[in-house]
């Protein structure tokens, strides 16, 4: 991440940088987006292995593979 | 007008997240699922092992060790291709997103990149610290290979490491940017990045070891092989992430008249 900090070698005379956005733009995107993502991403990771919303195993099985797949912990 | 230019990216970010998934499934398909099932063979093997030693041991029925032998909810084919598609299309729609919303955040703020080059960075960064560094401490186990009593405590030792990760990595670009008028951007660079691997390297040494989820006896060629498999699927996630992003993001940019891009980048087309 630290490697953004890096300018020179990509600047040239030409390039200005771009606009940034204002951040009050991006913060309920963010918040909303964020945490739906957040959700999603935890039936994929984790659901039915360390902590179950639902019982069974049918979310695990049907994302095994991917969850191995993915660096998750399964099983 | 800046809701909808975050909206629109947005948009491109679970769109390219889309795309690069697709791309990380055919990785995970043909370089994922061979160690995989062979994974399950292994586990198979011990299961019925075990079962026989302990069918040789009066008292024992079969039925007691039987946890390897359990009837599958999903059958293998079915894991393999939709159940595998779904996970890592989940996986890169959903990261897509919010490395999107990064981007919205960085663009502009972390020096004179163009949106092209900040899409990359943002991707390089994503996959650093959500996948790589957290790898690095607890790498992905194939099936078969992890004890089912643990699950837990690795599974939030996994979690924790991402977030610890990803926030040393915002405080190392952070850093790094107060950093720069006084060291210039290079330097400011180096030590900003030096800092990031010393605290993690600290984190690495502190946070508790995963020594029980490989069972003595696993090939290691197979763990090896599906560990770099899986290393492929995220490489090639983030890569196509970073390049489809940059491409949609530097059209979008470019037809915003607030932002002055290069001269050289065409006209694009009005993009909503």
């Amino acid at each position: 991440m630290a490697e953004a900090v890096v300018s020179a070698a990509v600047s040239t005379p030409s390039v200005a940088v771009p606009a940034s956005l204002p951040v009050r733009a991006v913060l309920p995107w963010a918040f909303f987006v964020g945490l739906l993502a957040l959700i999603a991403l935890y039936f994929v990771g984790a659901e039915q292995g360390a902590t179950s919303l639902f019982a069974g195993e049918n979310v695990h099985e049907w994302v095994h593979d991917g969850r191995h797949l993915l660096g998750f912990p399964c099983h | 007008m800046y809701g909808s230019t975050v909206r629109s990216l947005l948009v491109r970010g679970m769109l390219a997240g889309l795309i690069a998934g697709l791309l990380a499934f055919a990785v995970a398909y043909v370089a994922g699922e061979p160690p995989v099932n062979g994974s399950i063979a292994v586990e198979e093997a011990q299961a019925a092992q075990e079962a026989q030693e302990a069918g040789g041991h009066a008292g024992h029925g079969a039925a007691a060790p039987a946890g390897g032998e359990e009837e599958e909810a999903v059958s293998r084919p079915v894991q393999s291709t939709f159940g595998l598609a779904t996970g890592v299309l989940v996986y890169g729609v959903a990261l897509g997103g919010i490395a999107a919303l990064a981007f919205s955040f960085v663009l502009g703020r972390v020096g004179r990149f163009t949106p092209r080059a900040t899409a990359a960075l943002t991707a390089a960064a994503a996959f650093t610290t959500v996948y790589l560094v957290p790898f690095l401490k607890y790498p992905a186990t194939p099936p078969a290979v992890g004890n089912p009593d643990t699950i837990g405590k690795r599974t939030t030792l996994f979690f924790l490491m991402i977030l610890l990760s990803v926030l040393l990595g915002i405080a190392a670009v952070i850093a790094g940017r107060r950093l720069a008028p006084r060291l210039g951007n290079w330097n400011a660079t180096l030590v900003a990045a030096a800092g990031f691997v010393v605290v993690t390297g600290i984190a690495f040494a502190v946070l508790p070891d995963n020594d029980d989820a490989i069972k003595p006896g696993f090939p290691a060629a197979l763990l090896w092989e599906f560990r770099l498999a899986s290393l492929a699927v995220q490489a090639v996630l983030w890569a196509a992430f970073g390049l489809v992003f940059g491409a949609l993001a530097q059209r979008l940019l470019a037809a915003r008249p607030a932002a002055a891009v290069t001269p050289a980048d065409r006209t694009a087309p009005s993009l909503g």
